[in-house]
């Protein structure tokens, strides 16, 4: 997928003044906050059952590389193929190699995050293939002429029912509907014929299981278990770090993931899916191929910032993050919004290319308090701001206003005499009302608040001489 | 732990109050005295160093927490009217130490015995009254690192009840961030702007009088929007200046 993740002030900008836009983060963020809320006083010690989803994605992580073999064996044992893509380029020429092995002219896919880091859906088209999309949310997406994402579990949620209602109408030719169930129905009516005559589907992954060599599957709308199973080839595409060793790990990870995410205790679908269709099965794919990907994961796990990787990818973070809230998912300008995507976005497409993104938050870290597996998130934020203030990336002025706050708050007593200059000159700018309207260097903060005006004395001023009137 | 009697107090009065609201810390003192502590102000202290910390400059950091280590370790406490420098002294200086062990130790030693002053209030001086008198309605805002670093909830709640004639009326998302986050504020100065038009929304629906807060930050930033959008009404103080009774000049 394209990066814009440079552009991010000037896409928040747009979207901070778009009311349609506004109305709908509104709605989304009460429903999830208030369903994650109430879905976990079900958990005994939902604390506890986070330590211990920490504990899993570690020990998965300490050795992924072992992790990574054990699956590849028992999966290969059940008759799967693993391939391992390290570019995006290979997720999308292993995609397109699978496809001419077998003959597929049409593709079906249930929703993968990791195919919009390659575009797969672009490079399918390139190569004479037809590819639909059969979540919904990614649905209304491709027939919007695809449409990024805006979060990573509906990645359509910046869109009202009124405007995907219009989005039909015009792509299907059909009646104008109002209800969210007709629409349903609808979009249902166009995806089941696509499901019957698709050569190959191709699925995410919300967990590699290693002791059996399975996939697992987390979904709302079925469509997972149709695109896996009908068409004679399954692909399943997902992230190295989706390996968890057993799967007596993924029933406590299932404690947190549903419930994090969309606050049910359980989804309506969780699929296992393990090796291609044996003899007397009666469901099930001829072949199964497993492409688990890298693109900057084994980078992630080298650096400072690898607990991020223990993502489960519930979007807790940033439902529950206010810059997100307010600025939406498009603002981030990749796959990845909010909180785990300002990690995540920076490692894989560069800190470069998107500083911004760990920069735009206040720290306030209600994300790293609702992380299903601790993710200390505004810390890992810090860690990439002194990558990219290392680095040389942040600009001139930021250095030099840093350094020199720095040397003289070093400096008792020039910062003293500094700081009874300074708030004498505060005080008189701020006038009779003690608002400043304006500030030069701070325009960023004056251009929406007025600054208080301090009282023109520092309080060490003030101490000193009350305590020589003490003595 | 063994302490003199009376408690040897640092007060470490953070550089915002020092600059922009000299009351907070004069009522950080009479609260802390009225509870029998004795209050030492190193004169030479300045800033915690979290600008540069949350800026990525680890270096300037480091050096800003190594001066603060050595003003305050010989304090029985260290006591601030702010949830967020107290948080960077209790929860993020040992990091800023771990490539040198013992400048590490020191920096855990002292995080440990860094309090918020409503904490301390609280939990240490068990203080029974408070000399603030305050006629009205408060609402109060839940600054971030108070909350989610340091364990502040109940404690300036508790406080306030003990003042006669004021009530506190919760409003809705109090424990949201107000959008100051630092140089956050300046550099998305759009975002920053929006979160606090959020707060200063749910602080109008509350009713209150005054938005009681414990962090100048949240304060310069809630205040500055609330007056930019023509309400002058409002006001926004720092809780321990309600608690003491101590108001800005």
């Amino acid at each position: 997928m394209q990066v814009a993740s440079m552009h991010f002030k000037e896409r928040a900008h747009v979207n901070l003044n778009d009311e349609r836009l506004q109305s709908n983060l509104r709605n989304m963020q009460a429903k999830f906050v208030g369903n994650r809320r109430a879905s976990l006083v079900e958990l005994d010690d939902f604390e506890a059952t986070r330590e211990a989803g920490k504990a899993i994605r570690n020990r998965a992580l300490e050795n992924l590389d072992v992790w990574l073999e054990i699956f590849e064996r028992n999966a290969t044992a059940r008759g799967a193929t693993v391939l391992f893509a390290e570019t995006p380029a290979d997720i999308n020429a292993l995609v397109l190699e699978i496809a001419a092995r077998h003959r597929v002219a049409k593709i079906i896919k249930s929703k993968s995050m990791v195919s919009e880091e390659s575009a797969l859906d672009h490079a399918i088209e390139a190569a004479g293939l037809t590819v639909v999309e059969t979540d919904l949310g990614e649905y209304i997406l491709q027939i919007n002429n695809y449409e990024p994402p805006s979060h990573i579990i509906g990645p359509a949620l910046h869109k009202s029912k009124e405007e995907v209602a219009d989005l039909f109408h015009r792509t299907h030719g059909t009646p104008v509907k109002s209800g969210i169930e007709e629409l349903c129905l609808e979009a249902r009516g166009v995806l089941r014929q696509h499901y019957l005559t698709a050569d190959m589907g191709i699925s995410g992954g919300n967990f590699f299981v290693a002791e059996t060599g399975s996939v697992v599957l987390v979904t709302n709308e079925g469509n997972a278990s149709l695109t896996t199973t009908l068409p004679r080839v399954h692909v399943a595409i997902s992230g190295i770090e989706k390996i968890v060793p057993t799967l007596e790990d993924v029933a406590t990870l299932m404690r947190l993931l549903p419930r994090s995410a969309t606050g049910q205790s359980i989804s309506n679908y969780v699929d296992i899916l393990t090796g291609p269709k044996g003899e007397g099965e009666f469901h099930g794919a001829e072949h199964m191929y497993f492409i688990v990907v890298d693109c900057g994961r084994t980078d992630v796990l080298a650096s400072d910032v690898r607990e991020a990787l223990r993502c489960i990818r519930c979007g807790a973070c940033m439902n529950h993050c206010p810059v997100y809230q307010n600025v939406g998912g498009h603002s981030y300008g990749w796959v990845y919004p909010g909180p785990i995507g300002s990690i995540l976005t920076p490692m894989y497409v560069g800190l470069a290319k998107a500083q911004d993104l760990p920069a735009a938050s206040t720290l306030c870290n209600q994300c790293g308090v609702v992380c299903p597996v601790k993710i200390p998130l505004p810390d890992l934020q810090r860690k990439l701001r002194e990558h990219a203030f290392e680095g040389g990336l942040r600009p001139w002025y930021e250095r030099l206003g840093l350094a020199a706050w720095s040397w003289l708050a070093r400096r008792p007593a020039l910062y003293a005499m500094a700081s009874r200059i300074a708030v004498r000159l505060l005080k008189s700018m701020g006038g009779r009302a003690g608002m400043i309207h304006r500030m030069p260097l701070a325009g960023g903060w004056t251009a929406g608040r007025d600054m208080p005006a301090p009282a023109g004395r520092t309080f060490r001023e003030l101490y000193q001489q009350r305590e020589g009137a003490r003595r | 732990m063994e302490f003199r009697t009376p408690m040897r107090v640092g007060l470490f009065v953070t550089c915002l109050v020092d600059l922009m609201r000299p009351s907070v810390g004069f009522a950080a003192i009479r609260l802390l005295e009225g509870g029998g502590a004795t209050v030492f102000v190193p004169p030479s202290q300045t800033c915690c160093g979290q600008p540069a910390y949350n800026s990525g400059d680890r270096k300037d950091a480091k050096a800003l927490a190594a001066k603060v280590v050595a003003e305050f370790e010989d304090c029985d406490f260290l006591v601030t009217p702010s949830g967020s420098c107290g948080g960077m002294i209790r929860t993020h200086y040992a990091d800023l130490f771990a490539d040198d062990p013992a400048m590490a130790k020191r920096a855990e030693t002292l995080g440990a015995k860094t309090r918020e002053l409503t904490d301390f209030l609280v939990n240490d001086l068990k203080l029974e009254s408070v000399p603030g008198r305050f006629d009205g309605r408060v609402t109060y805002h839940d600054s971030c690192a108070g909350l989610r670093e340091m364990g502040v909830k109940t404690q300036p709640r508790a406080l306030l009840a003990k003042i006669p004639g004021l009530s506190l009326t919760e409003m809705a998302e109090c424990e949201t961030c107000c959008g100051f986050g630092g140089t956050f504020s300046v550099k998305f100065g759009e975002i920053s702007t929006r979160l606090a038009d959020n707060k200063c929304a749910h602080i109008a629906a509350s009713g209150a009088d005054a938005v009681v807060l414990g962090d100048l930050g949240c304060m310069l930033n809630i205040e500055g929007r609330l007056r930019r959008l023509g309400n002058g009404k409002t006001q926004v103080l720092h809780v321990a200046e309600v608690l003491a009774g101590e108001r800005p000049a």
